[in-house]
């Protein structure tokens, strides 16, 4: 299939500029009538303004509810942004009759790989999907499908005679790589990873992980990664954006982000992920919870539970701001404290990462 | 480990009669915890980690059942108790905490009077001096404003405060030892930290001995003294938690602290242990592993080898030998 636009390397393949998503969730009319009960906006994605480059893997994190699953459905058109606006190529594709030529170059990957399978599909049946749903005058011949639904077989490590096979016959991490065969299928240059191995036992976890690494490599993939597990984040990202309550509070490129994390929520998510090396040692106290996105707070979101809140955060959004480095443009993040260096000093000792010393 | 065992398992086995046979789905487990110590029981989907910690408390439903095998609690054996003297020792000796914390609790009844309920039904307490400590409880699990929330319903709780409530309750008859069954798996990571500190904090300061069960190799990093891995039913090693998550003896343990991304490794190639858990219908001959095991000889075909010492470990591998 031929791309929509030539790609260059570097250049952003994805954009979204000040996209936002809003579901109502008000109470039956009936009851808003009777009991007066008003109308309910949640606040699902805010505000995200985000781009992703050719060839690159953004990772998405943050904790349940923050609105990062919302971000891959708009990307992929299966949620129409309320405003703002999404562009693939340099071409709009939020509004309607936008190309379908650019919705054919991405393909999603979802969490639960019992649910995105028809249980009543033949594996060869559900991987060939997409290339059925070309359009006509680009439609492969049967015989040519058969081939390629095998050789994508074997490239995400099952075997041709697997397709004539049903996915209850599968464990769950090869039903996972069914769903990345089916992905591939269609020739993507983008996809897009809800969460898809936090259905998976660690070892399996692994193997499709390795996977997808190869996969990206071999075909020159771009990836948009969505986990709320920092560690899978830190392995297979280039880029990291971290999200709380709708919005992106910080974006960096994964060493940075994990070496020299500038927002007060990134600190306190890297400081409460329990990992294998830090046996034995005391980790930071982690304070509050998430609010309920029905009612955030005013100002920043994070405020109630930030220690370097003052009276600005409680009365002014941050805006993501580039942060003062040594290296150029090496991230951005949305808060006021760091914006005035209040907290700009880095939890980096000097000399001990040598490439990521700040500059404040 | 030091001194007398509070829980000595000795090998259980918990078995599934079906049409094609009986399923074994626990297979020779021995283990003992000491009073204050926190044992973690990892082990993928189907490792049979779950029903080893209802198989202590005497929760495992028909068709289910302990097949062989002993359970002591504190020097009294509790498995072949009849179901009224278990569910005495259910609740006032071993308390649970369970994954969901919506599940664990009575939606219909407010959280004050489910615990309250607790420690009339198995303490010796009038209902005032029981209100009373259960507010003390709740204060002490970190739950904001008790005297108010002790009103109120489960539902009006958030996830990572319904996990403090069902902790209230499983230690409100303070109890010796606590199964806790994936209790953070539910809960965020920033809430998972608080709930893994509290529990550390209780069994701490109240001398209870905890089984943690969990899939979660960096929970049981954080948490636990000495760490047992499952494997297909059976124990693959044992041993104090720093050993085993940096010098594993078994080629499972291995692959799977190799498999486990970290956010301070740098690591191009996660280890990757190919294929997975054989299904409990067909656990293949000899040491379960050895179709996924990169190091397997003739030997591990042939005959299942039992938990041997292993340096600080115990490991059950031919390897060792």
């Amino acid at each position: 299939m031929k791309s929509a636009v030539a790609p260059s390397a570097g250049s952003p393949l994805v954009e979204l500029v000040g996209v936002a998503r809003y579901f109502d969730v008000s109470p039956p009319w009936l009851n808003r009538l009777v009991e007066h009960k008003p109308r309910v906006l949640l606040k699902a994605v805010d505000g995200v303004t985000l781009s992703i480059a050719q060839g690159e893997t953004l990772g998405l994190v943050g904790e349940s509810g923050c609105g990062k699953s919302t971000v891959a459905r708009l990307i992929v058109g299966l949620y129409r942004p309320t405003r703002g606006e999404i562009r693939y190529a340099g071409k709009r594709i939020d509004a309607n009759g936008a190309s379908r030529s650019a919705r054919r170059e991405m393909q999603m990957i979802f969490q639960d790989p019992y649910a995105s399978l028809n249980p009543r599909w033949r594996v060869a049946d559900i991987v060939a999907e997409p290339l059925l749903a070309a359009p006509d005058h680009q439609r492969p011949a049967r015989r040519e499908i058969e081939a390629r639904v095998g050789a994508l077989l074997e490239q995400v490590g099952l075997v041709r005679g697997d397709g004539s096979k049903f996915p209850h016959q599968f464990s769950g991490g090869q039903r996972q790589r069914i769903s990345i065969a089916r992905a591939l299928a269609g020739k993507p240059r983008f996809l897009v990873c809800d969460e898809p191995t936090s259905a998976l036992d660690v070892s399996v976890q692994a193997q499709v992980l390795n996977l997808m690494h190869r996969l990206q490599r071999e075909l020159g993939l771009t990836l948009l990664f969505i986990s709320h597990n920092l560690a899978v984040v830190h392995h297979i990202a280039d880029r990291v954006g971290v999200m709380y309550l709708g919005r992106i509070v910080e974006v960096a490129p994964t060493k940075t982000l994990f070496a020299d994390p500038q927002h007060p929520y990134t600190r306190m998510l890297l400081a409460a992920v329990p990992d294998l090396a830090l046996t034995g040692k005391a980790r930071t106290a982690v304070t509050g919870e998430v609010p309920n996105p029905l009612d955030p707070p005013r100002g920043c979101a994070f405020h109630p539970r930030c220690p370097h809140a003052n009276e600005r955060c409680h009365r002014e959004v941050p805006l993501l701001k580039p942060v003062r480095r040594a290296q150029a443009s090496s991230g951005e993040a949305a808060c006021h404290a760091v914006e005035e260096g209040r907290i700009g000093l880095s939890v980096v000792t000097p000399g001990d990462r040598s490439s990521d010393i700040p500059s404040v | 480990m030091a001194g007398e065992p509070l829980l000595a398992v000795e090998h259980l086995r918990v078995e599934f009669p079906t049409r094609h046979g009986t399923l074994v789905a626990v297979d020779d487990v021995s283990l003992g915890i000491a009073p204050g110590e926190v044992l973690g029981v990892v082990g993928e989907s189907g490792a049979g980690k779950s029903l080893t910690g209802a198989a202590v408390i005497g929760l495992i439903d028909p068709p289910g059942r302990i097949g062989a095998g002993e359970v002591w609690l504190a020097g009294r054996r509790i498995d072949n108790l009849p179901p009224e003297a278990l569910r005495r020792v259910r609740g006032r000796e071993i308390g649970a905490v369970f994954q969901d914390p919506l599940t664990s609790l009575n939606p219909l009844y407010t959280i004050g009077r489910q615990i309250v309920e607790t420690m009339t039904t198995h303490l010796d307490l009038s209902s005032s001096a029981a209100r009373k400590r259960a507010l003390e409880l709740l204060a002490e699990v970190g739950i904001p404003a008790p005297t108010r929330r002790f009103d109120h319903f489960p539902h009006q709780f958030s996830g990572g405060m319904r996990q403090r409530v069902v902790i209230a309750l499983a230690l409100a008859a303070n109890p010796k030892l606590i199964i806790a069954d994936e209790p953070t798996t539910a809960l965020d990571v920033s809430i998972q930290a608080q709930i893994i500190a509290l529990l550390k904090r209780l069994c701490r300061e109240h001398r209870t001995a905890v089984m943690l069960i969990t899939h979660d190799m960096g929970v049981i990093a954080e948490t636990a003294d000495r760490v047992a891995v499952m494997y297909a039913g059976r124990i693959a090693e044992i041993g104090p938690v720093a050993d085993v998550i940096h010098r594993p003896r078994h080629p499972y343990t291995r692959g799977l602290m190799g498999s486990i991304p970290s956010i301070v490794a740098e690591r191009e190639e996660l280890a990757q242990i190919d294929g997975s858990m054989p299904r409990l219908t067909a656990i293949p001959p000899g040491c379960a592993f050895h179709p996924r095991c990169p190091r397997v000889f003739d030997r591990c075909r042939r005959e299942r080898p039992e938990l041997m010492p292993a340096g600080a470990t115990d490991a059950a591998c031919w390897l060792v030998v």
